[in-house]
């Protein structure tokens, strides 16, 4: 038993002590407006570090003048971390000297101080443009609450039933079944309200991941020097751990679930543009001639020909972007996004495995289901003539093709009882 | 309503730098030269010709001898490096991008030998796109689609998607498609190689109607010389991008322009090609001046030039029909007087139409006694086919025949 135990305590204390370390790091650059987030997130939160209101409070002064120097000249945080604080410690101090002493041999004996440079450059970007990230936020922000009030305020059983629906509409009747039981364990577990703030969370960053994702991934398809220069830049996307990106983005965008999104975006966007491009590509050239030897113009020819043929695997990409931003999810909470995510992490803070097991199942049903509702979406149909023909949209419309149909013989039956009566 | 096409010193060199390649081209240099010099392929090497309005001019070669480039050329899908190109009269490179899509969409359209049906599509939707892309409304559009679909014959597939069809049927959109816009120019690049030899004959079969129905002017790029042979009204033979030779299938058959030709004729089945009034030879003939004497001296003429048979044409030169030495005799034997050549004339002796191809009449050619009559549909005599001729004609190793001979006719023996 103990044996067993063991590891999971060394984890656990690994995982709190990166969670307190990471909360002086981030917390101090906290716009007001997110303190109510983790706040309200987080009130039984067993490491008292992470209560973000605290420290914000305990450098107001600082953070109004230069909130980096607070940041990078605190070492008594990083010093309780064991793993972080063997890291080389922020380089705010020897940047000066080191910069000065640049000689070309650096180039070589390996001395050159890329990672003070990186810190000085964030550091710029950060004074100088972090207004401008703060205007990003916005649309995220808007669109962000505006899903999660949506997904917040229908019933938890209507909610089922809708997606329900959706799952009959797009993937057939057993995949229905399906995702009717996996929500309602996923509202038996009491888990709801996190699952559709995950959702809410996912579903908007595949919003901004489909409007940045695919006119880059039809650019990179038109022209194959746009192709060289993007791949290393989706390569390092997403291979880059997540980690080395978190910091930067709270640093630019505060803490929250909009960064989160942010994270998110950066994390499944690669997958999508590429498999968009690559569909695009793969559009059998014979019928690129036909199109144009038809007189399609460059519009007519992306519109009806190379993105409906390339659509299955534009579906696959946006199944891919979904399943790889629940991934995040967990990633994500740790700068205090909400959500299953969230109770992930505070049930590995809390060495608590039965919440974290119940968080990690929520998310596994989730994922199946918008997997297999994307999947279905990317399947070419055949046989029925639009979508609307099959499934619950189906069954209403042809309800209301019938009605007309009984409504014909009715002046009949009247003409002939006027019939009768005039007869008599 | 079909527009001529003319092609005006056309060049086209696919590399990067084609200005040097086309300057070698003007020096004199040959393909394999600028090849070797430049890198760069010269696909279409100064073609200059013109396509009547109304004909199937067919561009025959071998693959990579830069037919589908020329084809391509005509509706500007490749941008040609030097020459004009006139539809109609009217320079196609000039036009603006606008202009060439609607060039595209009314008056030029083009059948694919992979078909290049969208898989997305149904076939009505497939036989409508060019429409679509003109934006013609969707009621129209479908309408136009659907006679389009029963000129090729397939009403009533226009729910199918195209892979559910044969590949025959599959190129009948691709025709119906083409054909829906009703354009002035047709081009077919290598329309019926894949489909199997049956329906490609069927499929030859219906273009020759529907050109019937509505002539328009087809450029048919084919390497089956059988088919060029079959349906062009003219060919025009290209070997490395170089044309070769332009002219109709007699002509290339009969003159091939070089030894490139003549081993490219030399495999096509002739005997499809030809027809009988091509091979018929003149024999001796014999002009019956009056119904009731002629014999005697038919019988004559015949011991005299040691022959076994005479074909007797009325002084309009209409076939009347064939004597022998032998019936001369028995109808002359016992008979005192001038006697009618129509007392002799062999029984049973069908002439043969001279539009039917030779390939139609080697049975009866081989069973006859003797060479059978050739005439014209409203019975003018055009000469005779004797076993002789045809065997001539069917040994591919000798030299090309000799046009229709005249010499033999310098026997004809007025009586």
């Amino acid at each position: 038993m103990t044996e067993t135990l063991s590891p999971s305590t060394t984890t656990a204390s690994t995982a709190s002590s990166a969670e307190s370390t990471l909360a002086p790091t981030s917390t101090p650059w906290t716009p007001p407006q997110n303190d109510a987030v983790p706040a309200t997130a987080w009130p039984d939160a067993a490491t008292p570090a992470i209560t973000a209101p605290d420290l914000s409070t305990s450098v107001p002064a600082a953070v109004a003048d230069d909130p980096w120097a607070s940041a990078t000249t605190a070492p008594p945080a990083t010093d309780t971390a064991d793993w972080l604080g063997s890291a080389p410690p922020p380089g705010g101090t020897d940047l000066g000297s080191t910069h000065d002493s640049f000689a070309l041999h650096q180039l070589w004996d390996g001395s050159l101080p890329v990672e003070s440079w990186i810190n000085q450059g964030l550091d710029w970007v950060v004074q100088h443009f972090r207004p401008f990230f703060q205007t990003v936020r916005g649309p995220i922000d808007s669109t962000l609450s505006g899903v999660e009030g949506l997904l917040l305020s229908v019933p938890t059983l209507a909610m089922v039933g809708l997606l329900g629906l959706l799952a009959w509409q797009f993937a057939g009747r057993a995949m229905a079944l399906g995702a009717v039981v996996s929500l309602l364990v996923i509202a038996m577990l009491g888990i709801w309200p996190e699952a559709m703030v995950t959702l809410s969370l996912v579903l908007t960053s595949l919003v901004f991941c489909l409007a940045i994702g695919l006119p880059l991934g039809i650019l990179l398809a038109r022209s194959d020097r746009a192709q060289r220069s993007m791949r290393p830049v989706l390569d390092a996307m997403q291979t880059t751990p997540a980690f080395v990106y978190l910091v930067p983005v709270v640093m630019l965008f505060g803490i929250g679930n909009v960064p989160g999104v942010v994270v998110t975006i950066i994390f499944a966007l690669p997958p999508l543009v590429r498999l968009t491009s690559l569909g695009i590509r793969q559009v059998r050239p014979d019928l690129i001639e036909a199109a144009q030897a038809y007189g399609a113009s460059p519009w007519q020819l992306l519109t009806k020909v190379q993105l409906p043929l390339a659509m299955p695997s534009i579906m696959a990409g946006i199944n891919q972007a979904l399943m790889l931003s629940l991934s995040m999810v967990v990633i994500a909470s740790m700068i205090a996004v909400g959500g299953l995510g969230q109770m992930v992490l505070r049930g590995i803070g809390r060495l608590d495995m039965g919440m974290a097991t119940v968080g990690g199942l929520g998310i596994v049903l989730l994922a199946i289901t918008l997997d297999r509702i994307t999947q279905a979406l990317g399947q070419p149909r055949r046989g029925a003539r639009h979508w609307w023909q099959t499934g619950p949209a189906g069954l209403v419309w042809r309800l209301t093709q019938r009605r007309p149909a009984p409504a014909a013989p009715a002046p009949m039956d009247s003409a002939e009882a006027a019939l009768a009566a005039h007869i008599h | 309503m079909a527009q001529p096409i003319t092609i005006e010193h056309v060049f086209k060199v696919f590399g990067d730098t084609p200005e040097i390649a086309m300057d070698l081209a003007y020096q004199g240099c040959s393909k394999p030269d600028i090849l070797a010099r430049t890198g760069h392929s010269v696909a279409v090497f100064d073609a200059h010709m013109t396509i009547e309005a109304g004909e199937i001019f067919v561009i025959m070669g071998l693959s990579g001898s830069g037919k589908s480039t020329l084809v391509r050329l005509i509706n500007r899908l490749i941008e040609p490096t030097a020459g004009r190109i006139l539809i109609d009269g009217r320079d196609i490179n000039a036009a603006s991008d606008r202009a060439l899509r609607a060039l595209r969409r009314k008056d030029i359209s083009m059948v694919f030998q992979s078909f290049a049906l969208m898989p997305h599509m149904t076939v009505l939707d497939n036989t409508a796109f060019g429409l679509e892309l003109a934006g013609v409304g969707k009621a129209e559009r479908q309408r136009q689609a659907a006679l389009a679909l029963e000129q090729v014959g397939l009403a009533g597939w226009g729910d199918s998607y195209p892979d559910e069809l044969s590949g025959g049927m599959q190129q009948r959109v691709g025709l119906a498609r083409a054909l829906a816009s009703d354009p002035s120019i047709l081009l077919m690049d290598e329309a019926f190689s894949a489909l199997d030899p049956i329906i490609r004959t069927e499929m030859q079969s219906e273009l020759l109607r529907l050109q019937k129905v509505k002539r328009r002017t087809i450029v048919f790029i084919s390497h089956d010389l059988d088919e060029a042979m079959r349906i062009g009204d003219r060919i025009a033979i290209m070997r490395d991008g170089h044309v070769v030779q332009v002219g109709t299938p007699d002509e290339i058959l009969r003159h091939p322009a070089d030894d490139y030709v003549r081993s490219f004729v030399r495999g096509v089945d002739a005997a499809a090609v030809f027809k009988a009034g091509d091979i018929a030879r003149q024999p001796i003939t014999v002009v019956a001046e009056h119904a009731d004497r002629g014999a005697r001296a038919a019988l004559k003429l015949l011991q005299d030039q040691d022959r076994d048979h005479a074909y007797v044409v009325s002084p309009t030169h209409s076939y009347l029909g064939v004597v022998s030495a032998d019936s001369l005799r028995t109808a002359l034997q016992g008979h005192v007087g001038a006697l009618g050549l129509a007392h002799a004339y062999l029984p049973g002796v069908q002439p043969i139409i001279e539009d039917e191809p030779v390939s139609e009449l080697i049975g009866r050619v081989a069973q006859a006694s003797h060479a059978i009559p050739v005439v014209a549909p409203g019975g003018h005599f055009r000469g005779a086919i004797s076993k002789n001729t045809l065997l001539r004609f069917l040994d591919r190793d000798t030299p090309p025949i000799e046009p229709a001979a005249t010499a033999e006719a310098a026997n004809a023996t007025t009586l």
